[in-house]
C-alpha cells in the first residue's frame, strides 16, 4: 500500500514540479514584483487548489522514501520510526498549508 | 600469475600464490590447481564445471561470477587476480559461504510450486507459445548460483531483503498456470522485505551468468501485486 501511495503520489508531484519550476520561470522571465505574484494568487481558487494538492503529494511521498532511507542506512524499525515519519509528514503538511494560505489569503 | 585468495572465515586476509597460466584456463582452474598443489587446505566449493550446478561462484577482481565459466583471460588485471567468497553471505571458511540464508528466502518467498493435480492425474500441458509461459522464459534457468545476491546492493543495506534470485523464482511460479499458491506468494513477496525494496540497480542483471534479468521479474511481481490491489482481491 505504502509503495502505491509513494508511486502515486509520484505521478501528481511530477505534474505539480512542472508546472510549480514553469510559473517560477515565467514569474522571473516576465520580471513580476512580489506585489504582482499576490495579487495573481489572492483569491484564486486554482491555484489554491493546485498548491493543496502539491503540498498533500509531498507530504504523501516524502517519509515514504524517508521510511526506506531510515531502514536501509540506519536499520530503524518499529513504531518509534513510524511516530517520527508522521510527525514530519504532519510538519511537511503544516508549513506547506501555511505557505499556500498566506499567498492565497 | 598472481593470485591472491582469501583464507580464513570473516576475520582472515588474502594469501598470495604463483600460478603457471594456460590456454583457456578459467578460474576455477586456477583455485583448483592451489588447493592441489600449493595449499591443500583451501577450503572451496564445484561440482559440476560445466555452468550447471551454481556451486562455484566467488568474487572475481571484486566481481561475483561463476569460476567455472569464467576465462582467465577476460577477468586478469596485469596478469593478477584476487579470489575471495561471494559478499552478502557468512564466510565459513575461505572461498566457501554459508548459503542457508539465500536459500531460506526462497522458501520465505513462497519458492515451492503447489499444483493440484496428482500422480493420478495426466501431465498438465504448458504450451511454450502462451503469454504467460514466455514471460519467464528466461527467469526458470536459474541455476541458483548466488551471484545476484552477492552483487545486490539492497541485500547488503536491509537484510530482510529476500534478494533477487528468491524473487525472481517467485515470478516464474507467479507465472506458471499451473500454481495454486499464487495469492499467498504474493503476499509472501510484496513489502519491506520483499518486491518493493528493490531499486532497480539492476547490479543482478548485469552480473546474472545466465543472463537473466531478475530486475524484470522483481517489476513483473510489482505489476501483479498493484493488479491484484486493484481488483481487491490483496
Amino acid at each position: 500500500m505504502l509503495w502505491i501511495l509513494q508511486r502515486a503520489s509520484a505521478v501528481v508531484l511530477a505534474f505539480c514540479v512542472m508546472v510549480h519550476l514553469g510559473s517560477i520561470i515565467y514569474a522571473v522571465q516576465g520580471g513580476l514584483t512580489a506585489a504582482e505574484i499576490l495579487g495573481r494568487t489572492r483569491g484564486n481558487a486554482g491555484w489554491l487548489a493546485f498548491y493543496c494538492v502539491f503540498v498533500l503529494a509531498v507530504s504523501v511521498h516524502a517519509p515514504i522514501g524517508l521510511r526506506t532511507v531510515f531502514i536501509e542506512w540506519l536499520r530503524w524499525r518499529g513504531r518509534s520510526r513510524d511516530v517520527v515519519l508522521l510527525l514530519f509528514s504532519g510538519v511537511l503538511a503544516w508549513t506547506g498549508m501555511r505557505a499556500v494560505l498566506a499567498v492565497f489569503a | 600469475m598472481k593470485v591472491s585468495v582469501w583464507k580464513g572465515g570473516a576475520e582472515g586476509g588474502f594469501h598470495e600464490f604463483d600460478v603457471p597460466r594456460h590456454p583457456s584456463q578459467t578460474v576455477l582452474d586456477v583455485v583448483t590447481y592451489i588447493q592441489r598443489s600449493l595449499d591443500p587446505t583451501l577450503a572451496y566449493r564445484f561440482a559440476c564445471r560445466v555452468g550447471m550446478c551454481g556451486s562455484c561462484a566467488m568474487t572475481v577482481n571484486g566481481v561475483p561470477r561463476w569460476t567455472c565459466r569464467t576465462h582467465v583471460d577476460r577477468v586478469a588485471r596485469d596478469d593478477r587476480l584476487r579470489i575471495g567468497p561471494l559478499k552478502n553471505l557468512p564466510v565459513i571458511r575461505d572461498l566457501v559461504t554459508d548459503m542457508r540464508e539465500f536459500f531460506d528466502k526462497w522458501a520465505r518467498a513462497k519458492g515451492q510450486f503447489k499444483g493440484e493435480r496428482t500422480r493420478n492425474d495426466d501431465f498438465h500441458q504448458v504450451k511454450p507459445s502462451s503469454l504467460e509461459r514466455l514471460k519467464v522464459e528466461a527467469g526458470i534457468e536459474c541455476i541458483g548460483c548466488g551471484v545476484c545476491y552477492s552483487a545486490c546492493d539492497v541485500v547488503a543495506w536491509n537484510p530482510d531483503y529476500l534478494g533477487p534470485a528468491a524473487l525472481n523464482r517467485a515470478w516464474t511460479l507467479v507465472k506458471d498456470e499451473r500454481d495454486r499458491a499464487r495469492l499467498e506468494r504474493l503476499r509472501a513477496v510484496a513489502g519491506d522485505a520483499g518486491c518493493h525494496s528493490c531499486h532497480t540497480h539492476m547490479s543482478c542483471t548485469e552480473r546474472c551468468p545466465k543472463h537473466i534479468s531478475p530486475t524484470v521479474s522483481i517489476a513483473g511481481l510489482k505489476r501483479e501485486i498493484l493488479k491484484t490491489t486493484i481488483q481487491g482481491k490483496f
